[in-house]
């Protein structure tokens, strides 16, 4: 369970995130969407105290985020290239990662293994370092990276930008496998309205900063969207 | 056009993070630019009495005699200094402007480098003496314009081998064998050379031929770049293959392994890092200075503990003084992963401590000069290992500067790593291992050594009480690290 309380969080004058209440129980998945500058990856890095608040608080299983440090054991994320050590081997971020998470060399090597085919045969063995790959074979060095370890709680930062089609339908299929599956909150961010309602079973919507919109998603809930941000477009 | 090429080079330049820092700090610079100005100057001034009066030569010929060490000097400075000029050129390349522009403009750049005007500061003055000394002024003029000339040459010399890495070694292999070769006196190149020079002197019109080299290199750099200009050509990365390194036998460190094992990929794979490794070796040398007593300022014991601690601590300045900054390209990571400080920060301290011995055992020929000497070196380690690598650690909470790993620029160093606090913290790293010295040493030597040593021992055994200090800093600096790393 994750609790957000009075959060506020301002840039001089300018107040970039300001949420009264929102709370995203176990299990669930959770997808945020927003236009550009509506605060989505603030609110992500907040969770990860990334950022410090100018007030309110947020809880990751009844822990301060921004005081005790144990919620890290059960929580990864991949917000963006801040996240991958440039000059590894994918191999070797993957083995760093297991070595954090307590998972031996050769545990991570078979769950790797699982993601033969959506890594497309660019990511492994390829003797190339991170910062070499191109920006979508980065991200899903990334994606992987953070479901090392068995998380409880994963947050993933516009996960299907940069994919190309046919990995962002198999991203979709693993993602709802994998929050199903394994009982595990996800949250994640996407600009991509179809993507978002497909994987998540709750959307928010933030705009300017504020939740604007919190929906159980449903078949009418991607045209719903739709009309939001056209009208949104239209607002100027 | 150009002035619009001429705007862009502005705003890259007074836009880059590096520029936006202090004005205190740019002053400093600008002093120190003006002090090599201003040396360079005096010794040109100079110069002429001093080979006159002392060696009782013809000044003129004698500089002549060496001048050919100077371009070489000039080539290799520039090749392993000097950048090529990249500028940016990819956006421009799909707007209307001619290639040969963007190119010439580009190699044009490169004159504004330092390393062609500050020879000017030398020529000029000597020039002067030169005619005022009944020099024909003629002469003088197209000996100036000649060496100036060849100065320019190795400039696009340098852009030509730098393109192609054969060449450039080719280059320097040869450089490196004909002033070998001078060195065991079996051919001394500056016989062949200084008539040449010379000439440029003699026979006014001999000047056209170091003006046709430079036209001459001017035109291949330019063919060579022009032909580069694809983005899958000469501004394409350069790749190269990586090879996984798993370092097994650093499992027995536990988890501080983890990171251990990344700290040494991080030196092996940057370019900016690895620079730093190689260059805290040339520390070692740095004591020639105080026991070949070739400075006479520096012979006093005092200044002897102050060349100790930097003869081990080459590795604990350089590298140590940018930690968390080497990291800060993915602090973010490190900031949410299962792990704490205190294991990131040891094994930044082993690795510091490790690098602090090694470099204890290449110092340990200074023994030539004496037991002395070996005592005081090992003495300062000690000091390093149990004081300074702590403070190291501790002022790098304060730096915060991104690092670019892949870059390796920036000849003024980073200047935002100045800041008063980080300063404030040199006292204890250099003064008080020579306050302690000089307070022993109104007893004896002996028992300065030993005390500087003691405390080095000191403060390894309060490791576990300082660790925790450095950590709360750490831990209180977390997010404005982030938001300043984030800062490119």
């Amino acid at each position: 369970m994750i609790h957000v309380k009075q959060l506020k969080k301002l840039y001089g004058e300018k107040q970039v995130l300001a949420i009264d209440a929102l709370e995203i129980p176990s299990g669930q998945s959770f997808g945020l969407v927003g236009n550009n500058g509506a605060g989505k990856t603030t609110l992500f890095s907040a969770l990860l105290d990334l950022i410090r608040l100018n007030q309110g608080t947020i809880t990751n299983q009844e822990m301060d985020v921004s005081s005790s440090e144990t919620w890290k054991q059960f929580t990864t994320a991949f917000l963006d290239e801040t996240f991958l050590i440039g000059y590894l081997t994918p191999e070797e971020y993957f083995y760093f990662i297991g070595d954090l998470r307590g998972v031996s060399h050769s545990d991570v090597d078979a769950f790797v293994g699982q993601f033969e085919d959506f890594f497309h045969g660019e990511v492994l063995k390829q003797k190339k370092y991170l910062r070499d790959l191109s920006k979508g074979n980065q991200k899903k060095v990334g994606i992987v990276g953070a479901l090392i370890g068995s998380p409880s709680v994963i947050v993933l930062d516009e996960p299907f930008a940069n994919l190309d089609p046919s990995t962002q339908i198999r991203l979709k299929e693993l993602l709802r496998e994998w929050s199903q599956q394994k009982g595990v909150t996800l949250l994640i961010s996407s600009h991509d309205l179809q993507h978002v309602t497909e994987v998540c079973e709750r959307i928010v919507v933030l705009d300017k900063g504020e939740v604007v919109k919190d929906i159980k998603t449903q078949t009418q809930t991607l045209k719903d969207l739709e009309a939001f941000f056209t009208q949104k477009s239209q607002e100027g | 056009m150009l002035a619009q090429f001429l705007s862009l080079q502005w705003k890259s330049f007074t836009r880059s993070a590096s520029f936006s820092t202090h004005l205190s700090i740019k002053i400093l610079i600008g002093f120190l630019l003006l002090y090599f100005a201003a040396t360079f100057a005096f010794l040109g001034a100079l110069a002429y009495h001093i080979i006159q009066d002392e060696l009782a030569r013809d000044p003129l010929e004698t500089v002549n005699q060496f001048m050919i060490y100077g371009c070489f000097y000039w080539v290799v400075m520039r090749y392993f200094i000097q950048k090529t000029p990249v500028f940016n050129i990819t956006p421009l390349l799909v707007h209307p402007i001619s290639k040969n522009k963007i190119v010439h403009f580009a190699m044009g750049k490169t004159l504004s480098s330092g390393f062609n005007w500050l020879g000017l500061f030398f020529m000029i003055p000597f020039a002067i003496v030169l005619v005022v000394e009944g020099y024909h002024w003629v002469g003088v003029l197209s000996w100036f314009v000649g060496i100036m000339a060849f100065v320019m040459s190795t400039n696009y010399f340098n852009l030509l081998i730098n393109n192609n890495q054969k060449a450039g070694a080719i280059a320097l292999s040869v450089l490196a064998l004909l002033g070998g070769l001078h060195y065991v006196y079996i051919f001394d190149i500056t016989v062949c050379s200084g008539p040449v020079f010379q000439a440029l002197y003699q026979y006014p019109i001999a000047a056209l031929v170091p003006i046709a080299l430079w036209v001459f290199l001017y035109k291949a750099a330019f063919a060579d770049y022009k032909k580069e200009m694809y983005i899958d050509g000469g501004l394409a990365l350069q790749q190269a293959d990586a090879k996984t390194q798993e370092f097994t036998w650093l499992n027995r460190f536990g988890k501080t392994a983890v990171f251990l094992k990344n700290d040494l990929r991080l030196i092996l794979r940057n370019k900016r890092s690895k620079s730093t490794a190689l260059m805290s070796f040339l520390f070692l040398f740095y004591g020639l200075f105080f026991f070949t007593g070739s400075v006479e300022m520096y012979n006093s014991p005092m200044w002897s503990i102050f060349a100790g601690i930097f003869i081990s601590g080459g590795f604990l300045f350089s590298f140590g003084q940018f930690v968390p900054s080497w990291d800060s390209a993915y602090y973010p990571l490190l900031m949410t992963q299962n792990t704490s400080y205190r294991e990131y920060l040891n094994s930044k301290w082993l690795l510091i401590v490790v690098a602090t011995l090694i470099s204890w055992l290449l110092s340990t020929p200074y023994i030539y000069f004496g037991w002395d000497v070996f005592f005081l070196i090992l003495a300062a380690t000690v000091y390093n290992v149990g004081v300074n690598s702590y403070l190291v650690l501790w002022g790098g909470a304060y730096i915060k500067m991104p690092i670019d790993l892949t870059s390796n620029k920036k000849a003024f160093g980073d200047k935002q790593a100045f800041n008063i606090k980080t300063l404030l913290l040199t006292i204890p790293k250099l003064v008080l291992p020579v306050l302690i010295y000089f307070l022993g040493s109104q007893h004896s030597e002996q028992l300065g050594i030993a005390l500087v040593a003691l405390t080095g021992v000191m403060g390894l055994a309060f490791k576990n009480h300082v660790f925790s200090i450095i950590e709360r800093i750490y831990v209180a600096q977390k997010h404005k690290t982030l938001w300043a790393y984030k800062q490119k």
